[in-house]
């Protein structure tokens, strides 16, 4: 047992305790603290396995913009204090056991998977200048159409978002005009 | 026992499935959106664990892309939340089977 190995499974428990926690916790502040302890975790687990660019990328935008972005939104609309209704406890256990049987059957199937040793010297494919060669010439076309699915969310969260006036703006114009008429 | 492929297939699918649980277990909206970030961060896990294994770069840049599109889902998807919140004044998920009101 090295220590790529111990590193390895204290990442996976912590990983997989904080998970636990962000279904388990009733405050949504909590869940997200969680889940923010569940990136950290991947991110070392990225670092582990040579992919330093993921680890930091998902740092930055998850850990670092996503979350603060929920974190807005649950403190905007003021849900730290927990009123939440909970589901029927009947609900949470069909909930339990669907997840618990897909578990399961999933299990069951990569069960019998080919096992690959994995070779722990390091590698320097994860690195930002290999990945960015890679992007830049076979995948240069998705990466131009993620900028225009980047430009449409944008648009599309600011179309969602603003509140509804210039509606009733023109109702009220309409009326103006038929009193008028 | 060396870490292998089978140890990250078992982690991955043991987070998967706790996202599926807590997706189906919740009310609150936004917890049920966390639960969905935390499942695609368990197929990323697994890819950049293939990308390792078989020393390819492809698996590390489809991860780089399902980032990407979860970013702009998150900012979509958040906007829908903060409208239903304005119009309804909750996030819980059983005010919007009805759809209208």
């Amino acid at each position: 047992m090295d220590i790529y190995d111990i590193l390895f499974w204290i990442l996976s428990a912590f990983a997989v305790g904080c998970a636990l926690g962000v279904i388990l916790s009733r405050n949504p502040v909590n869940s997200v603290m969680f889940l923010i302890g569940t990136f950290f975790a991947i991110s070392g687990h990225y670092i582990l396995m040579n992919a330093q660019f993921l680890a930091i990328v998902n740092i930055i935008v998850y850990a670092g913009a996503i979350m603060v972005l929920f974190l807005f939104v649950i403190m905007l609309m003021n849900l730290n204090a927990d009123v939440e209704p909970q589901k029927g406890q009947l609900v949470q256990l069909a909930g339990v056991i669907s997840g618990g049987v897909l578990f399961l059957v999933i299990l069951a199937s990569i069960k019998t998977a080919k096992t690959e040793s994995i070779d722990k010297t390091s590698t320097d494919i994860g690195l930002i200048a290999d990945l960015g060669k890679v992007l830049f010439t076979r995948y240069v076309l998705p990466f131009e159409i993620s900028s225009v699915l980047f430009l449409s969310a944008m648009i599309g969260a600011v179309v969602i978002g603003k509140k509804e006036e210039t509606k009733s703006v023109s109702k009220e114009d309409e009326s103006e005009m038929k009193q008028f008429l | 026992m060396p870490v292998n492929s089978t140890h990250y297939l078992f982690l991955s699918l043991l987070l998967f499935s706790i996202g599926i649980m807590g997706a189906l277990m919740r009310r609150n909206a936004i917890i049920i959106f966390m639960c969905i970030e935390l499942m695609l961060n368990a197929v990323n896990l697994l890819l950049v664990a293939f990308s390792k294994i078989y020393g390819d770069a492809d698996a590390q840049l489809f991860v780089f892309f399902i980032m990407v599109v979860a970013a702009a889902e998150v900012a979509v998807g958040l906007a829908i939340i903060v409208m239903m919140y304005r119009k309804v004044h909750s996030v819980d998920i059983n005010i919007l089977n009805r759809l209208k009101h």
